[in-house]
């Protein structure tokens, strides 16, 4: 249950800017976290606390300034040799961004990015198993086949098109998913169909998901864990309800009161 | 009681496609009321038209966008009714935008010029109303607007870029309301933002209104936790239409509409009834508005349609003084 897939240690990322005078930015500043197998994680923070060069990192497309990154024993920043370890790397972690409408190329079919999917695990598309598994994914992240599979990106809705990215992962099976703000372009009324979906991947393949996000309602509604990041730093860490109703920084409490409630109406003075 | 009056308004935008001319009906025969002295926030999701209707409020209409028909009226503060629908772009310009209804669209911070400092930009504002104010008067009234807003007043001899997201959002809305209109139309105005400083343009917003500089406003949102902290009444947009209008509570707490309540129950927010209800969503996708269904324009995705709903559209309808809902359900055929 508790097995850990990554974990980093003395992560940090340093960016260079400036000629005569260089300024450094420490991005990521000495993280140290563990992610266990089949629980969803939220890495929540405000916009420039670093959590999307962090999972740049473990994408493995964007080289640390020191530390390391170990997913399944292995450190990916040194033991991956050639092209076939870094296949076998990207078949097991995968990423969803924010952009549905990016994710595919405009001139392509949707059906494309699950052919490659296919291509990726070995299965020909063009084979009656490769058909079928298509079809199959489809249907798991409640789209109709007939209706979605040989259109053109323009042709459906961004929540239907962040679906077949999820479809995607359901093919290739990644041990880990990174999603980047994955419903923060989509309708309210249809944010909860796509997380339900991350959940069942946790659920029925045992996969591990890294929500990265600014939403803290969506980390608290969704998460089994919360990580939140400030500055660089993993700055709180723990199960949602002690980290989001009883936060040690001034920092996460200060921004607890300034997220938008539902139910509790703010008051202000003159 | 009553600022500013929708009635039975159309505003197509003109596309062609192929070589057809089509209609979209974003705005397709909208009722609405806007109270003296409230602020009342328009929700809805993307493509139901909720910015365009702020637009048509204002008569700020420009090609592909057509005002098809119905009719926008406004009373001012001495008393007058004016048909803004009637009036001429001129006339718009020169004696209601600024001065009786203030815009404040998506994405306002790009509209402030990098070349000049904040006091040229609003000295430009009030000149084009009144054309012998100095820029020593310009600043004096803008210092105290900005205090009575509780912003820095070291704002007015910087540049745009000198100042942050927030600031500058705060700055659009002290400049665009230096002329005390009546009615005050905000679009998406915290959208952009990180949720300290969304707080911050929110209290901005309030204290607009508590202060009475503005008499009435419009929050146009996506996001109804946004817009509850503020709103005294909101109005709930579905595919070119309204919905239900209500006391924000009653939005929140009793929605009527099956819309309203399948948009209630999706919204995910940090609190605990909201992990413990868990998640939720509404099937299906809006309608397309070149040829929008013939009854209810939300029957596809409820769970509650009848026969009637997809034959015959049903009216907004008073369900008591302080609610008016467009459903079937709720209303006798």
């Amino acid at each position: 249950m508790s097995c850990v897939l990554l974990e980093t240690k003395n992560l940090t990322k340093i960016f260079e800017s400036g000629f005569l005078r260089k300024v450094y930015i420490k991005a990521v500043d000495n993280v140290d976290i563990a992610l266990k197998e089949a629980e969803v994680v939220s890495l929540a923070g405000q916009s420039g606390s670093g959590k999307t060069t962090l999972a740049k990192m473990i994408l493995r497309i964007l080289e640390p300034t020191s530390g390391e990154i170990i997913f399944q024993g292995k450190n990916i920043w040194r033991d991956l040799k050639g092209l076939k370890d870094l296949k076998w790397y990207w078949r097991n972690v995968h990423i969803i961004f924010q952009n549905p409408f990016a994710n595919f190329n405009p001139f392509y079919k949707v059906d494309r990015t699950l052919r490659q999917a296919l291509e990726l695990i070995g299965i020909d598309p063009d084979s009656g198993e490769g058909k079928k598994l298509m079809r199959e994914a489809v249907e798991v992240v409640g789209l109709r086949p007939d209706e979605t599979l040989g259109k053109y990106p323009h042709q459906l809705s961004g929540g239907q098109l962040q679906r077949i990215m999820i479809a995607r992962a359901w093919i290739v099976r990644p041990k880990l998913l990174l999603a980047d703000e994955p419903v923060s372009m989509l309708d309210v009324s249809t944010r909860g169909k796509i997380l339900e979906l991350f959940l069942k991947l946790r659920d029925e393949q045992k996969t591990t998901v890294l929500f990265i996000t600014h939403d803290f309602g969506l980390a608290y509604v969704v998460s089994d864990r919360i990580m939140i990041m400030y500055k660089g730093k993993i700055i709180e860490e723990g199960d949602p309800e002690e980290v989001f109703f009883n936060p040690k920084h001034e920092y996460t409490k200060e921004l607890i009161e300034s997220v938008p409630t539902l139910y509790r109406r703010w008051k202000f003075d003159l | 009681m009553k600022r500013l009056e929708v009635k039975n308004v159309k505003a197509y935008y003109r596309l062609l496609i192929g070589n057809k001319e089509v209609d979209v009906k974003a705005v397709d025969g909208v009722n609405l009321e806007i109270r003296k002295g409230e602020i009342l926030g328009l929700v809805g999701e993307s493509g139901c038209g909720k910015s365009t209707l702020a637009k048509v409020m204002s008569m700020n209409i420009k090609p592909p966008l057509y005002f098809k028909g119905g009719s926008v009226v406004l009373h001012t503060r001495d008393g007058k009714s004016i048909e803004l629908s009637k009036l001429h772009k001129e006339e718009l310009k020169k004696n209601i935008w600024g001065k009786h209804i203030a815009i404040i669209p998506q994405e306002a911070m790009s509209a402030l010029m990098p070349t000049l400092k904040i006091k040229r930009i609003a000295y430009d504002v009030l000149r084009s109303h009144n054309p012998n104010i100095t820029l020593e008067e310009t600043v004096s009234v803008l210092k105290k607007r900005l205090e009575e807003l509780g912003l820095p007043d070291w704002v007015v001899d910087r540049y745009p870029f000198e100042l942050s997201g927030g600031m500058q959002q705060r700055t659009v809305i002290a400049i665009s309301t230096l002329l005390n209109p009546e009615v005050l139309l905000v679009d998406e105005p915290t959208s952009a933002l990180d949720v300290s400083t969304q707080k911050i343009v929110i209290k901005t917003l309030w204290r607009l209104a508590a202060k009475g500089i503005v008499d009435s406003m419009v929050f146009i949102t996506h996001d109804i936790s946004v817009v509850r902290q503020i709103a005294d009444r909101i109005a709930v947009m579905y595919a070119g239409k309204i919905v239900e209008v209500a006391s924000t509570e009653d939005i929140i707490f009793e929605p009527m509409h099956p819309y309203t309540k399948g948009l209630i129950d999706s919204i995910i927010s940090l609190e605990p009834e909201v992990r413990k209800r868990g998640l939720r969503y509404i099937p299906g996708q809006p309608p397309n508005l070149i040829n929008p269904p013939k009854g209810c324009r939300f029957v596809n995705r409820c769970p509650f349609a009848k026969d009637i709903c997809s034959t015959k559209e049903p009216p907004l309808t008073k369900i008591n003084h302080n609610r008016l809902v467009a459903c079937w359900l709720h209303i006798q055929g």
